[in-house]
C-alpha cells in the first residue's frame, strides 16, 4: 500500500510552513527610507542619534512612518519618495557633515517577520541598478613608495651616526648607497641593520667604491602590500561615505584587488571621479622670511614664487609661500581625530604619527618654534593649503595637535582629509559594470515574466499529458520554487538576472524527475501490474536514475560556483540549490500527494496518468 | 495522453555507424571552424568597453557610427539589438588610455548628437581581468569534465564514463562551432550556458545509461545492441518530454528575457537539442564499441566453500 508514516507528512508540512514564512517577505515590496550613518566608524550609534533624527524631522514638519536603530545607523521610513527626498535634505542640514544621509529602500514586510529573521532576498546590481567596480592596487608602486621613505630615513640615520657616504639613490624598490671605503660601509651596515631590521642588505663593488643595496625583505614586502591594501580600503570607504550610498560593498578580492559596489548610484562619472581621486598629503614649512615682504607675496601670488619655494592658497584665499622640501607625507599619519585644545577649548585635530614620522616631526619642530608649517592636500594636480598653524613648542612622541580651525566642523573635515586623503598606492579600475536604474527594473520584470510564462506553459503541458500525475508534478514544481526562494532568502543570497535564469533552468530540469517517475509508472501498468504496485515500483526504480542524473548536474554547478565570477556565480548558486530542493519536492512531496490521493483506496483499478 | 507508446523497440543501434559518422562530421567541422575563424570573444574575455544605450526614438545606427568616427572613435562597433531604439556600442581596449573614463567620454559624444540618449548599461573589463576570466572558464570546463567522468566511472563503469564524455564533448564542440560560424558574441554568460549544457547533456545521457545498466542486470539477452535499443526505446518518452519542458523554459527566456539573457538562452536552446540527440544516438554506440558486456554488471557467483565432496 502506498502510505507514508505520519512523521513524513509532518516533515513535509513543517518544511512548507518554514518555506512559506521565509518566502513571504519577498512579496511586500519596498518603502522609501532615509538612512543616517556616522561618517566615522568610531562615532556611536545610539538612542541620542535617534532622537536627533526625530528632532530634525520635527523641525521641518515631516513625519516618518517608522524610525529604527541598527548597529550601522538610523533608518527612517517615509510614505512616499517626495517626503523621502525632503527628509534627506532636512537631515543633511540638521545633522551636519559628520553624518552621511543616504536614500534607501527598506523592505515593507511586517515587523513580526523581520523578528523571525525572515528578510527578502537582496537584489543584485543588475536588478536594482548601480555600479560595480574592480580596482587593482598598483603594488610595485607601493613598494617604490616604501623604498622612497627608506631612502630619506637612511640618509638621516647615516648623517646622525656620522657615517660618510658618497652617494645615495633609488632604483625601483631598492635603495643604492656608495661608500669610499669598506670601513664606512661596515659602519653603515651596522647602523641600518639595527635601525631597520626589515631591510635586506647586499654588498658589492662598483669600480673604486663599495656599494650597499637595501631592499625590503620578503616578509616585509608582504606586510607593506597588506598595509597598502588596508589603507586603500579605508580610504575608499571614507570616499564612498561622501557619495551617500545606502549599502555600499567595499571588499578585498585576492591580494591586490578591491571590489566596490554602489547600488542605486546613477551618477557614475562622479562615482569614478571620487573613487579614482589621487590625493596626497604633505607637510612643509612656511617660508616666513619671504612671507614678511609684501612685494614678494604679491609676486608669488602672480605666479613668481621665489627660488626654492612654491605658492599655494589657503581655503580662505590667503596666499602662503612654502618651501619645496617636504617634511612629512601622509603615509606617516596613523590616525587623525577631531577634538578640542585642553587649554583654550578651541577646535583641534589630534594626529598620531608612526615612529619614524614622530622622530622627523620632533626634529623639525625643535628647529622651527614660532614658525608656521603648512599642511597641503594635493588632489588631481591641484594643491591646497588645508591649514598652516604656528609651531608653539617642540613636539615629541608623534602626537600632534593642530589648532587654528574655525569650528568643530572644520576640525572634522580636516581630520577626515588627513585620515582618508591619501592612498597608499595608486589604483586603477580594471572592471566596471554599470546598470542604469530603468534597465534594472526592466530586468526584474523580464526575468520574472519569462520564468512565470515558462512555468505556466510547462504546467499546462504536464497536466494535459499526465493528467492527475501532471497536477502532482506541478504541485511539486511549485513547492520546489517556494523552497528555492525561501532558501535564497534565508541565506540572504543576492539575486541577479543570471540567478533568475538559474531558477528558470532548474525548474525546467526539475520536472525531469516527475517525468521519469510518471513514465516508469506507465510502464509498470503496461506490464500488467496493479496500480498500487505500479506506483510503488515506479517511484523506487526512478529514484536511482534521479540521483545519478542530479549528482552529475550538481558537479557542474559546484565547479561553476568555485571557478566562476560575478554573473556565473549567481547562476551556479541557484542551480545547485535548485537541484537539492528539486530532489526533495519531486520525490518526497510528489509521493506524499500521490499517497494521499490513491494510497488508501483498497481496490484501485485505474490511475489517472 | 501518451505519444511514445511503442510496441516494438526502435533499432537505434542499426544506424549507429551513420549517426556516429554524422556526429564526427559535425565535430570535425566545428573544430575546423574554431581553428580558422575562432570565437568572437566578447569584452568579458578580450577586455574593452560595451555600452548599452537607449534612444527615445528609432536610432540611426550608421549616423551614430559616423558621429563616433568623426570624434575619434573609428574603432567603435555600433549595432541594434532587441528593438530599434536600443543600441549597443563596443569599444576595444586602447593601450595607454585609462579605459574606465572611456565610457563617460563616449557618452558625452553621443549626447552631442542626441541629448535625450540614456545610458542603460556599461561593462568595462580590463585586458588582464579578461584573460583571467577566460582562464578560469576553461579550467571550470576541464574540472567539470573530470569530475563527471570520475563519478560515472565509479557509479557505472569506465566505458560508460567515456561514452558520456564523448557525447558531451560532441555537444560542446558543436555549440561552440555554431558560435564560431555565426561569429556571435561569446560572453561570460554564454560560457556559463556551455557549462550548463554540459550538466544537462550528461544528465540526459545518464538516464539512458541507467536503463541500459538495469537491462543488463535483468535480462538474459546477450545481444548488447538489442539491450541498448530496448533501454533507449523505454526512455524515449522521458527524454523527449524532459527536453521539451526544459526547452519551454529556455525559449521563454530567449524570447522574453532581454539582451542580458539572450546569449545564455540561445546557447541553451541549441545545446538542449544537440544534447538530446547525443544522449540517445551518440553515447551508447561508443560504449558498445568499447566492448561492454553483460558480465561487467553481473557479480560473479560466490565460490561455494566447504562443499561436500
Amino acid at each position: 500500500m502506498n502510505r507514508y508514516p505520519l512523521w513524513k507528512y509532518i516533515l513535509i508540512g513543517v518544511a512548507l510552513v518554514i518555506a512559506f514564512i521565509y518566502t513571504l517577505p519577498n512579496f511586500f515590496g519596498d518603502v522609501p527610507a532615509v538612512q543616517v550613518m556616522p561618517v566615522r566608524t568610531t562615532e556611536k550609534v545610539d538612542a541620542v542619534l535617534l532622537q536627533r533624527v526625530e528632532a530634525a524631522l520635527k523641525t521641518v514638519g515631516l513625519s516618518s512612518t517608522g524610525i529604527e536603530l541598527d548597529p550601522r545607523g538610523v533608518k527612517a521610513r517615509f510614505a512616499d519618495t517626495d517626503t523621502q527626498i525632503k527628509a534627506k535634505d532636512a537631515l543633511q542640514s540638521g545633522l551636519g557633515s559628520g553624518y552621511t544621509v543616504a536614500l534607501n529602500l527598506l523592505s515593507a514586510s511586517p515587523a513580526w517577520l523581520t523578528s523571525l529573521g525572515a528578510l527578502p532576498m537582496n537584489l543584485g546590481l543588475d536588478l536594482r541598478g548601480g555600479v560595480h567596480f574592480l580596482l587593482q592596487v598598483d603594488m610595485p608602486k607601493a613598494l617604490e613608495k616604501a623604498a622612497e621613505r627608506y631612502q630619506g630615513d637612511i640618509r638621516t640615520l647615516l648623517r646622525e651616526k656620522k657615517v660618510r657616504y658618497s652617494a645615495i639613490g633609488r632604483e625601483g624598490d631598492r635603495v643604492n648607497l656608495r661608500f669610499r671605503d669598506a670601513e664606512q660601509l661596515a659602519a653603515a651596515r651596522r647602523a641600518i641593520e639595527e635601525a631597520y631590521p626589515d631591510l635586506h642588505l647586499d654588498e658589492s663593488q662598483v669600480g673604486e667604491e663599495a656599494a650597499l643595496t637595501a631592499s625590503l625583505k620578503k616578509t616585509a614586502q608582504v606586510q607593506t602590500q597588506e598595509f597598502a591594501l588596508k589603507q586603500n580600503l579605508t580610504t575608499l570607504r571614507n570616499r564612498v561615505n561622501e557619495l551617500g550610498v545606502a549599502e555600499p560593498v567595499i571588499q578585498q578580492q585576492g591580494i591586490d584587488r578591491i571590489v566596490v559596489q554602489l547600488p542605486g548610484v546613477q551618477d557614475t562619472a562622479k562615482a569614478k571621479e571620487i573613487l579614482g581621486r589621487t590625493a596626497t598629503l604633505e607637510i612643509r614649512m612656511v617660508d616666513e622670511e619671504k612671507m614678511q615682504d609684501p612685494a614678494t607675496v604679491q609676486a608669488a601670488a602672480a605666479g613668481q614664487a621665489p627660488f626654492g619655494t612654491e605658492m599655494y592658497f589657503e581655503r580662505n584665499g590667503q596666499p602662503v609661500i612654502v618651501k619645496k622640501t617636504v617634511v612629512l607625507t601622509g603615509e606617516y599619519i596613523t590616525d587623525a581625530q577631531p577634538g578640542f585644545d585642553n587649554q583654550t577649548n578651541q577646535a583641534a585635530v589630534h594626529i598620531n604619527l608612526d615612529g619614524r614620522g614622530g622622530r622627523i616631526f620632533k626634529n623639525v619642530t625643535r628647529e622651527n618654534v614660532g614658525k608656521r608649517m603648512a599642511i597641503l592636500l594635493i588632489e588631481k594636480g591641484k594643491t591646497e593649503v588645508v591649514t598652516a598653524p604656528v609651531i608653539r613648542e617642540e613636539i615629541g612622541g608623534g602626537r600632534v595637535q593642530i589648532t587654528g580651525m574655525d569650528s568643530t566642523q572644520e576640525a572634522n573635515d580636516v581630520a577626515l582629509l588627513l585620515r582618508a586623503g591619501a592612498l597608499a598606492a595608486p589604483m586603477e579600475i580594471v572592471e566596471e559594470r554599470t546598470v542604469g536604474p530603468s534597465l534594472g527594473a526592466d530586468n526584474i520584470e523580464r526575468g520574472l515574466n519569462s520564468t512565470l510564462i515558462g512555468f505556466a506553459a510547462v504546467a499546462v503541458f504536464m497536466i494535459i499529458y499526465y493528467q492527475l500525475f501532471g497536477v502532482v508534478a506541478v504541485v511539486a514544481l511549485s513547492v520546489n520554487l517556494f523552497l528555492l526562494v525561501a532558501l535564497l532568502s534565508m541565506m540572504q543570497a543576492t539575486l541577479t538576472l543570471p540567478g533568475i535564469a538559474g531558477i528558470a533552468l532548474t525548474l525546467g530540469m526539475a520536472i525531469d524527475a516527475n517525468v521519469i517517475i510518471a513514465e516508469r509508472i506507465r510502464e509498470e501498468l503496461r506490464n500488467g501490474n496493479s496500480p498500487q504496485a505500479s506506483i510503488t515500483a515506479g517511484y523506487e526504480h526512478a529514484w536511482n536514475t534521479i540521483l545519478d542524473s542530479n549528482i552529475t548536474t550538481l558537479i557542474a554547478g559546484i565547479a561553476l560556483f568555485w571557478l566562476g565570477s560575478g554573473p556565473v556565480r549567481g547562476f551556479a548558486v541557484t542551480l545547485c540549490l535548485g537541484i537539492l530542493t528539486s530532489m526533495f519536492s519531486a520525490v518526497i512531496v510528489s509521493r506524499a500527494v500521490v499517497n494521499l490521493t490513491y494510497g488508501r483506496a483498497k481496490r484501485l483499478t485505474k490511475v489517472s496518468i | 495522453m501518451e505519444l511514445f507508446h511503442l510496441k516494438r523497440d526502435i533499432p537505434f543501434m542499426r544506424y549507429a555507424r551513420s549517426t556516429i559518422f554524422f556526429s564526427l562530421f559535425f565535430i570535425v567541422a566545428s573544430i575546423a571552424l574554431l581553428a580558422t575563424k575562432g570565437l568572437n570573444l566578447g569584452v568579458d574575455f578580450t577586455g574593452g568597453t560595451m555600452m548599452e544605450m537607449g534612444y527615445p526614438t528609432a536610432a540611426d545606427v550608421p549616423s551614430i557610427r559616423n558621429h563616433l568616427a568623426k570624434n575619434g572613435y573609428a574603432d567603435a562597433q555600433v549595432q541594434n539589438f532587441g528593438s530599434s531604439t536600443d543600441v549597443l556600442v563596443r569599444l576595444p581596449v586602447k593601450a595607454g588610455t585609462t579605459s574606465a573614463q572611456l565610457s563617460e567620454k563616449v557618452l558625452q559624444v553621443l549626447k552631442q548628437q542626441q541629448p535625450a540618449v540614456e545610458l542603460r548599461r556599461v561593462e568595462f573589463v580590463g585586458p588582464q581581468v579578461g584573460d583571467e576570466l577566460l582562464e578560469d572558464g576553461s579550467l571550470a570546463l576541464v574540472v567539470v569534465s573530470i569530475g563527471i567522468v570520475l563519478y560515472l566511472a565509479l557509479r557505472f563503469e569506465w566505458r560508460f564514463a567515456l561514452g558520456a564524455m564523448f557525447a558531451t564533448a560532441h555537444d560542446i564542440f558543436i555549440v561552440l562551432g555554431v558560435w564560431s560560424l555565426f561569429q556571435w558574441d561569446f560572453s561570460l554568460t554564454v560560457l556559463a550556458a556551455v557549462l550548463a549544457i554540459l550538466g544537462y547533456s550528461v544528465n540526459d545521457t545518464v538516464v539512458v545509461f541507467d536503463r541500459i545498466r538495469e537491462n543488463f542486470k535483468k535480462t538474459r539477452i546477450t545481444d548488447v545492441a538489442a539491450i541498448m535499443d530496448n533501454a533507449k526505446t523505454a526512455t524515449l518518452g522521458r527524454t523527449i518530454i524532459t527536453s521539451g519542458t526544459t526547452q519551454i523554459m529556455v525559449l521563454a527566456m530567449l524570447l522574453l528575457g532581454g539582451e542580458v539573457l539572450y546569449g545564455f538562452a540561445l546557447a541553451l536552446t541549441i545545446g538542449i537539442v544537440i544534447g538530446t540527440y547525443s544522449s540517445v544516438l551518440v553515447a551508447s554506440p561508443i560504449v558498445m564499441w568499447l566492448g561492454v558486456s553483460r558480465e561487467d554488471f553481473i557479480k560473479p557467483p560466490k565460490e561455494e566453500s566447504g562443499a561436500v565432496v
